[in-house]
């Protein structure tokens, strides 16, 4: 506060760095700078001494040593025990992401399905779909994956007695088996007209769209779109001479032979992770249709708009406003809480990198500055994709 | 007709109209509620035959069925019709002081119960505006949290107690009820400083905030428990609980921080102004005009963050802990009653739900009643 008589006080200029708002924040900001100095000095003092008393140095160079340890899932990249700890941790973050992925696809179905029921006006669905909710969301995520896991190692037989569901899917404790694709020569042409599909049907709405501008009429854009998606590909597949087999699963000795196995820690992860994930995504869902005032609904029915069109162009692009922000923290969340397999033994980032090559290197630090720096990577980019795309969608206003 | 228009109601006259179809009633209601169309009736016919499936079975295993004493696996399964037709609640009731106190020594377990009957006493002052004399309550639901330590770990004329032995419900109480403590007031301080005009300041807070909410808690609770003990001087033994209490706290007051950034961020700048015309400083303003509004227009997000909290302290058996679920858990891997998994997770879980589902509802009506409403 500078006033007229700020002159006279001259001599007492300490005084002054503290009573001067100005002077004050600067001396604040100072004196935060030189303890967080001192601390970071001296926790890097601590560090250095620890080190040097436990025997060990600083360094990333054990990224490059032989792993050692099995990885009992690897669906995506190849990975054998002589290979290096950074490929491990690469196969361990890939599985993070396969867990993330899947889990938010099956949380959002479930998530949104379980919101409309909440808004039903069928009583009794209604309740059965909140009294889940409230039990799941209020019971900690790794009780659900752990009660999971636990049914199917407790319940599920022995891969000798599995469960058979009409001799192509079975069900044992070591995991399920099913049929798996086999690609032969000829597939490309498949893959090429389903790009096609997706231009053709992309031109089609662009068309579509005009055409409704310029004469009013309107085609069923999503019927056609639809067909288009689905045989298109079909019609390639069959006169390509049906380029696919079928690998079937069988039981030899003690375990299945062919198809593809799916680990049942990795069933239980995703599926434990993506029904806590889609009780929260409900909630959200619900609070987002409920948001919209039905001055909206009665407003786009004035115009003369029917129920389906309506929702699809008054109601749903303004829910989505406000359902987008909160659901792609929920997703964060999702792929965060997927370090959770670490309690199962699914061979994620954490278990790999932060659990069995810690054990085995000793490298406390530098393991948890990887990993550390690897989930902070993922959730900065997710969320400055996530402000871009607030700022796309929020509401222009005049 | 024209003349009876006129003439107004002429008794015996009137036309005979159908009654007016029933509005109340149960039939009514479950017309209009489970049969408003032929959609609803699938739905509501699904949705019984799904309960039919579901209930029955489930009570007759969880109830009729159950075995509340037995020694054993086998004792249990001897009383029933054919093994794990029912519930083995004698497993529970085995383990429950294991559930309670951990590894607790039996005979300081009533320094446990004290604490817990002052939690409970603590509770109070916080949770019941309309307690003659609050105001010195609230002192000691302050600190009750330093007393309860002293009173659990010992130390100052009581006998030591090491904190590996502490588990169960305890620990699940120690870390959620630390957490909620100290991490409102943490949260409070990274708020207000990230939004400090002094960009030092500010910057430090984003960085901080960012960082915690980054990362998973379960990679703080490993920093806590392998890379913690580099930063300190050589030779500083620091306790394991103490370590884990610290990266909750730091986690939990992340979240809240944001929370309350947004009730902070939502205060008209009006407000400010008329705080600064009164003459207030900084602190005054805060205390007085910016952050009680604030604070009530989060207090679902922060009660949510403190059931999220509570919820997550259950990660800690991940780096050895054996908190409520840890306990239930290890209690799997006895050979005498292995594989009764569900019966030691429902009760978990109803443990967790009752707790949680008390807070939220406790929310719901504090925001009610704080509504002012304009």
């Amino acid at each position: 506060m500078s006033t007229p008589s700020a002159k006279e006080n001259k001599p007492l200029l300490l005084i002054r760095l503290w009573r001067n708002q100005e002077y004050r924040s600067i001396t604040i900001q100072i004196i935060t700078m030189v303890v967080l100095f001192t601390i970071l000095g001296m926790i890097g003092n601590n560090v250095a001494t620890n080190l040097e008393k436990a025997g060990k140095e600083f360094s990333f160079g054990f990224l490059n040593y032989p792993a050692g340890y099995d990885i009992t899932f690897q669906p995506f990249i190849s990975y054998s025990p002589t290979d290096t700890h950074t490929r491990a941790g690469l196969v361990g973050l890939l599985n993070t992401l396969l867990v993330a992925f899947s889990g938010v696809i099956i949380a959002s179905i479930l998530g949104f399905t379980m919101g409309i029921l909440r808004l039903s006006s069928n009583w009794l669905i209604n309740k059965i779909v909140y009294v889940f909710l409230e039990f799941t969301r209020n019971v900690p995520v790794l009780l659900h994956i752990l009660f999971v896991y636990g049914i199917f190692l407790y319940t599920l037989p022995v891969p000798k007695k599995a469960i058979n569901i009409s001799d192509t899917v079975f069900l044992s404790n070591r995991g399920f088996y099913t049929p798996a694709p086999v690609f032969e020569d000829g597939f490309g042409y498949v893959l090429i007209s389903i790009m096609a599909a997706i231009l053709i049907v992309f031109f089609f709405k662009r068309w579509a769209r005009k055409v409704q501008d310029t004469t009013g009429r309107i085609y069923p854009v999503f019927y056609i779109s639809f067909a288009i998606l689905i045989f298109l590909p079909l019609f390639t597949f069959f006169v390509a001479g049906s380029p696919l087999s079928i690998d079937m699963p069988a039981l030899k000795g003690f375990n299945f032979k062919g198809g593809t196995s799916i680990k049942p820690e990795y069933i239980a992860l995703t599926f434990a992770l993506s029904y806590y994930t889609a009780c929260f995504i409900a909630e959200i869902v619900r609070g987002g249709i409920l948001a919209i005032s039905k001055g909206q609904t009665e407003a786009s029915h004035g115009l003369g708009l029917k129920p389906n069109r309506t929702l699809q162009l008054v109601v749903v692009p303004q829910a989505l406003r406000v359902i987008i922000p909160p659901l792609c923290s929920q997703y964060l969340n999702l792929t965060k809480n997927s370090s959770l397999a670490i309690a199962i033994g699914y061979m994620d980032v954490v278990a790999t990198i932060g659990g069995i090559t810690l054990m085995q290197t000793g490298k406390e630090m530098e393991t948890m500055i990887v990993l550390l720096i690897t989930y902070l990577f993922f959730s900065l980019v997710i969320s400055a994709f996530m402000n871009w795309f607030n700022r796309k969608m929020a509401l222009v206003e005049r | 007709m024209n003349s009876s228009l006129e003439k107004g109601y002429v008794p015996g006259k009137h036309p005979n109209l159908p009654p007016p179809v029933k509005t109340t009633g149960i039939m009514a209601w479950a017309k209009q509620n489970l049969f408003s169309s032929p959609m609803n009736i699938v739905l509501t016919l699904l949705s019984v035959w799904f309960l039919w499936t579901i209930i029955p079975p489930f009570f007759e295993w969880a109830a009729f069925n159950s075995i509340w004493t037995a020694g054993n696996r086998q004792e249990c399964w001897d009383q029933m019709s054919s093994p794990g037709a029912g519930a083995c609640w004698a497993f529970i009731e085995n383990r429950l002081s294991l559930f309670t106190y951990g590894f607790y020594p039996t005979h300081l377990q009533w320094r446990v119960n004290l604490s817990f009957i002052m939690f409970v006493l603590a509770l109070i002052p916080v949770l019941y505006e309309k307690m003659p004399y609050r105001k010195y309550g609230l002192i000691y639901s302050s600190i009750f949290p330093f007393i309860a330590g002293w009173l659990l770990v010992g130390g100052f004329g009581l006998e030591k107690v090491d904190t590996d032995q502490f588990g169960g419900i305890m620990l699940t109480l120690i870390l959620g009820v630390t957490g909620i403590s100290f991490s409102l007031p943490i949260g409070i301080i990274l708020a207000l400083g990230r939004q400090s005009k002094m960009p030092v300041l500010r910057i430090l807070c984003v960085l901080f905030i960012e960082f915690i909410r980054g990362v998973p808690l379960i990679t703080l609770l490993f920093v806590a428990s392998t890379m913690l003990n580099y930063f300190l001087p050589p030779g500083t033994v620091f306790d394991l609980l103490l370590r884990v209490l610290i990266m909750v706290t730091l986690f939990a007051s992340a979240y809240i921080a944001e929370v309350i950034r947004g009730g902070l961020q939502a205060i008209k700048k009006g407000q400010h102004e008329a705080g600064d015309s009164l003459g207030l400083t900084y602190w005054q303003a805060h205390r007085l005009i910016i952050l009680p509004q604030a604070l009530k227009i989060s207090i679902p997000g922060i009660v949510n963050t403190f059931i999220g909290l509570y919820k997550d302290t259950t990660l800690v058996l991940i780096i050895g802990m054996l908190d409520m679920l840890g306990i239930g858990d290890a209690s799997l891997a006895d050979a005498q009653w292995a594989g009764l998994a569900n019966e030691i997770y429902i009760f978990v879980a109803l443990f967790f739900f009752i707790s949680c589902f008390g807070m939220s509802r406790y929310s719901i009506y504090l925001e009610k009643k704080l509504h002012t409403g304009y």
